[in-house]
């Protein structure tokens, strides 16, 4: 599985939309119709926060994403950047 | 897709009516806020007579949701943030008003994805569509040749579905779907289907035939033979990620590997259906009053149909499993379809009629020896000369004939037959 480049900024795509759920959230891409789930309350803080942040690693640190959970949390958002849920930000 | 699986959270001291992390289907028993994909008949007018028509469609019904009350349920779509519905009927584009509500829908946020038979869908028509990136088109098709397909679907419907799916595709419409529902004629069309959605560039999506509606009248003769489950499950598998299926084959998994999607069944819990009267149901395959939760034009209008209907909470409750709660494959086909069970005269909390297992033929059998009642849906919109004959005495049969104690009436004052009155031996 590719990896996201952490350091880089990214955001949620322009014909995504996020839902919150007691779960976490769902997630759905307009343009390519694909639903997504977001299993995880924190992993919404992240993505929701994506665009206020200079790089994915500072919304995770944000968001409370410690250390050792942070490949776990690097692993879902490059799922997402490879569904185009997320694109990088210039 | 599932992102960041948590493992299972401690029991918490006073345990929550609704777990916060777990297996994503467990959660989905609960019901969420708002269902993740709805079913929207907006008429009950088609130009088919399907045999095995879910909604037993035919007449467009005098009380269907005006223009206004429909645009009134996408707004509130909108701010329940429902993604997109699956529009259907029917036949929903011979609704005047069909691309005016699809146009209103998709400009609010609200994506489309109509069902159709392809009776509109002309090249001009095909061009619009392709232009609207909110939008997405399902052809219904039930043979790969068009004698299997007609059989099922009436003369002259698999060529009207091939020429739209011609238009589409000459219009760059991609990734339209080619839906499909399985039976016993087109289970050995598998592959046939794939070439064909992949000659029109359409996604081929497979779905269970129900005994619903009209289906309740051709089930019996369609639904897949036993070997047949087998084959369309091993099929299913060989060809995982290129063929949509709605979650329709949940029931299948008892063979022993999870097949794409959720796995669940999702009446009242993430799917429902709005009828072209704004009648809300429980999932599409259940048109009967007994799965009936409300209607749009109650006060509090959709929402609160969705989050306070006796039936939806009584449905998001975990379900006992009844007579499957022993079986080691539960966990995986939770009991099959509600829908089907209830329509072929099974109780919902025992095996599916198609049970991999067989235990669904064998409570059938029981049900015939008992001679149990099978529920039958009020609502039947067919065609007045497609109907199935009624229960009851039937027609009187007449004969014309001479009473022989009555050989003429009385002679009128206006009798002008020199005859009049006379009485052969």
């Amino acid at each position: 599985m590719p990896a996201i480049d952490l350091d880089r900024a990214w955001k949620l795509h322009p014909q995504v939309s996020v839902r919150p759920e007691p779960f976490g959230a769902l997630v759905y891409h307009f343009g390519t119709r694909t639903l997504s789930f977001l299993k995880d309350r924190t992993l919404l803080a992240v993505v929701d926060s994506l665009a206020d942040h200079p790089s994915a690693r500072a919304a995770c640190a944000a968001a409370g994403v410690t250390e050792p959970e942070l490949p776990r949390y690097a692993q879902a958002l490059a799922t997402l950047a490879r569904s185009s849920m997320l694109v990088e930000r210039s | 897709m599932t992102l960041v699986a948590q493992p299972a959270a401690p029991p918490a001291p006073e345990a929550p009516a609704r777990p916060a992390t777990g297996r994503l289907v467990d959660l989905f028993e609960y019901g969420l806020d708002a269902p993740i994909c709805l079913t929207w008949e907006l008429t009950y007018a088609c130009n088919l007579s399907c045999v095995h028509c879910l909604s037993s469609s035919g007449r467009r019904d005098p009380r269907e949701l005006t223009t206004e009350e429909a645009k009134a349920v996408v707004d509130e779509l909108e701010r329940m943030q429902v993604f997109y519905v699956n529009i259907g009927g029917g036949e929903p584009t011979v609704r005047s008003d069909f691309w005016e509500i699809v146009d209103y829908a998709t400009s609010h946020h609200v994506g489309v994805k109509f069902s159709t038979n392809g009776v509109k869908i002309t090249p001009e028509r095909a061009r619009e569509l392709a232009r609207n990136d909110y939008l997405d088109i399902q052809i219904s098709l039930d043979g790969a040749t068009a004698e299997v397909n007609d059989h099922v679907r009436g003369p002259g419907s698999y060529d009207t579905a091939i020429r739209a799916m011609q238009n589409l595709r000459d219009a760059g419409m991609k990734n339209f779907k080619l839906s499909v529902v399985c039976t016993r004629y087109n289970i050995p069309q598998l592959d046939e289907f794939k070439s064909l959605a992949d000659r029109y560039g359409a996604q081929l999506r497979l779905t269970r035939l129900r005994p619903s509606g009209r289906g309740a009248d051709s089930w019996d003769d369609l639904h897949p033979l036993p070997e047949q489950q087998r084959e369309l499950f091993d099929w299913l598998v060989a060809h995982d990620g290129e063929v949509l299926t709605g979650d329709s084959f949940f029931h299948l998994s008892a063979y022993g590997q999870q097949l794409a999607g959720l796995n669940l069944c999702g009446a009242g819990r993430v799917v429902c259906l709005i009828d072209p009267v704004g009648d809300v149901y429980a999932c599409p395959f259940a048109i009967h009053e007994e799965f009936l939760a409300g209607n749009v034009r109650m006060p509090g209008g959709f929402s609160s149909v969705w989050r306070e209907s006796e039936l939806f909470q009584r449905l998001r409750r975990p379900q006992s499993g009844g007579a499957c709660a022993s079986c080691g494959f539960f966990d995986s086909c939770k009991g099959g379809c509600m829908a089907a069970k209830f329509f072929t005269g099974l109780p919902l909390e025992g095996p599916d009629p198609e049970c991999v297992r067989g235990l669904g033929e064998a409570a059938l059998e029981e049900r015939r020896a008992r001679d149990v009642a099978v529920p039958r849906a009020a609502v039947d919109h067919s065609h007045r000369t497609t109907r199935a004959p009624r229960s009851g005495p039937g027609p009187v049969r007449l004969t014309l004939s001479r009473r022989e104690d009555i050989v003429r009436p009385p002679v009128n004052a206006c009798e002008e037959d020199p005859l009049a009155g006379f009485r052969p031996e």
